[in-house]
């Protein structure tokens, strides 16, 4: 398969800023951190995550728990895969009940992965809400799932590909949009 | 070739190490799973599995059990001794029945080695070993390599000594072709008649005095005094055996600091290893029992998900 990029749709600044305003807008929403707590959903959502609780430290001055949630186990298409994805830790250390929980993703596509995260988060404990946290909504939702925090919302056709890059695994900070083009 | 595109887990002879290490690498988040209030995922939902052993287990046979129900599977039982098989059904018309129920999935253990072989040609049923006479048990050698690899934080090149009857153990077998594959020094020790003169063509060392055989070992695992198997008279008694080969706790002096007891279950206390051993601060024999169920369900969910067809990512 071959991919051509066809945009930037976002750079290292831009990135910087819609977790900034995620941050504070997650401070908002709850009146404040007491009670909240992150959850990364492997693989890019554990390195946004982290991001976001910093930032939330900086603004308000408190620590949240994060944590990492690995979906594996929970997907939908594990019995039409050939090629099994390998099962990562999930590692949340902290007890979820009772918490506001905010999912955070790097793109929020079919919804398919957010259902598994739900369930396997609920399997953890009874949180008091969770809410949902994405740096890219590309649309075509296959299930009825919205975020509550977006970092920019980007129509695209379910031919491209949504790439969102983090220094933590890619050496740089960015989110393009690829097409596949044949050869 | 990763281990899911595999039909049976038939024995660890035919495994690469980079099989093993994908088995032993899965079993790491099961592991978490077992520690959860809420112990289940529902990742085999819809499949199903059964155990056929036609000799007796309490361990091996509830620990697959336990593991395919934690990933939601249905698991059955196939109780030997009150079955058709009573009855005089052969096993290929045991098996051909099992195979049009829909299992996905066989777990085998019988007395006469090569039988889950056997099995595994004649059905499309997904077959693993679970103690094949003296030839294989290869889920034991994989929960013991993941328990040594836990402490140890590798495999590679330690020192590992088996201590008991090497000649009726498929434990000891499984665990000679795995270790080895790591670059351990696998030093196997017992009573002469006990120890089969061919076994240092597996890459072993053989020792009939358990000093010796201890010296600046990693790890020792103490395999069970199968009294059932020990009809021909190869040791004149119990007695004797444990004064010469039970593991106390003396004997670990010799080993390193930090060595390591293993036992597969079900032990002799008082023939081949001590209670000061057993229930000792070396002594990982019970977490062996928690880190099987681990290793099974890693395997189970390597073997029985996905298609069997080969697609892409």
């Amino acid at each position: 398969m071959n991919l051509r990029e066809k945009a930037q749709i976002m750079d290292t600044a831009g990135m910087k800023r819609a977790l900034t305003r995620i941050a504070h807008e997650i401070i908002e929403r709850n009146k404040g951190v007491e009670n909240v707590a992150l959850v990364g959903i492997r693989r890019r959502g554990g390195p946004l995550a982290e991001r976001l609780a910093k930032k939330i430290e900086e603004i308000e001055g408190i620590k949240v728990p994060v944590g990492i949630l690995d979906i594996t186990l929970y997907r939908d298409d594990l019995t039409t895969l050939a090629a099994y994805p390998q099962v990562h830790r999930t590692e949340v250390n902290f007890d979820v009940n009772e918490k506001v929980i905010v999912l955070v993703d790097d793109v929020l596509y079919t919804g398919r992965t957010v259902r598994a995260a739900m369930d396997a988060l609920i399997d953890l404990g009874r949180p008091q809400c969770i809410q949902l946290a994405v740096l890219i909504d590309r649309g075509h939702r296959e299930l009825p799932i919205k975020a509550d925090f977006v970092g920019k919302n980007t129509p695209t056709s379910k031919l491209e590909i949504v790439t969102v890059m983090v220094e933590e695994y890619d050496g740089k900070d960015g989110v393009i949009i690829q097409e596949v083009v044949d050869e | 070739m990763g281990f899911e595109k595999r039909k049976d887990l038939l024995g660890i002879k035919d495994l690469s190490r980079e099989e093993i290490e994908q088995i032993l690498d899965t079993a790491v988040p099961m592991k978490d799973i077992l520690k959860r209030d809420i112990k289940k995922v529902p990742t085999l939902r819809g499949k199903a599995m059964v155990t056929v052993f036609y000799e007796n287990s309490t361990r091996t046979r509830t620990s697959f059990e336990i593991a395919g129900k934690y990933l939601s599977a249905d698991t059955v039982n196939l109780s030997v001794s009150t079955s058709s098989v009573q009855k005089g059904e052969s096993l290929k018309d045991t098996i051909r029945t099992l195979e049009v129920m829909g299992f996905d999935l066989m777990v085998i253990r019988h007395s006469v080695s090569g039988t889950p072989h056997y099995v595994a040609r004649n059905t499309g049923i997904r077959v693993i070993n679970a103690g094949d006479g003296a030839n294989e048990h290869p889920t034991q050698a994989l929960l013991d390599m993941f328990s040594i690899r836990e402490k140890k934080k590798t495999l590679e090149d330690l020192k590992v000594a088996i201590v008991g009857d090497i000649l009726h153990s498929r434990v000891a077998r499984s665990n000679i072709y795995g270790l080895t594959k790591f670059g351990c020094e696998v030093r196997v020790v017992g009573p002469a008649t006990l120890i089969p003169p061919e076994v240092e063509k597996l890459g072993v060392k053989s020792y009939y005095s358990l000093d010796k055989a201890l010296k600046g070992v990693d790890v020792i695992n103490v395999l069970r005094i199968q009294r059932e198997r020990q009809q021909k008279g190869l040791f004149p008694s119990l007695d004797e055996y444990s004064e010469l080969y039970m593991l106390r706790p003396e004997h670990l002096k010799k080993a390193k600091e930090d060595v390591l007891v293993l036992h597969p279950g079900p032990m002799n206390r008082g023939v081949e290893i001590s209670s000061e051993v057993a229930d000792g601060s070396q002594s990982v024999i019970e977490e062996q029992v928690t880190n099987g169920v681990a290793v099974r369900m890693a395997i189970l969910y390597l073997m029985m998900g996905g298609t069997k067809d080969e697609i892409i990512n």
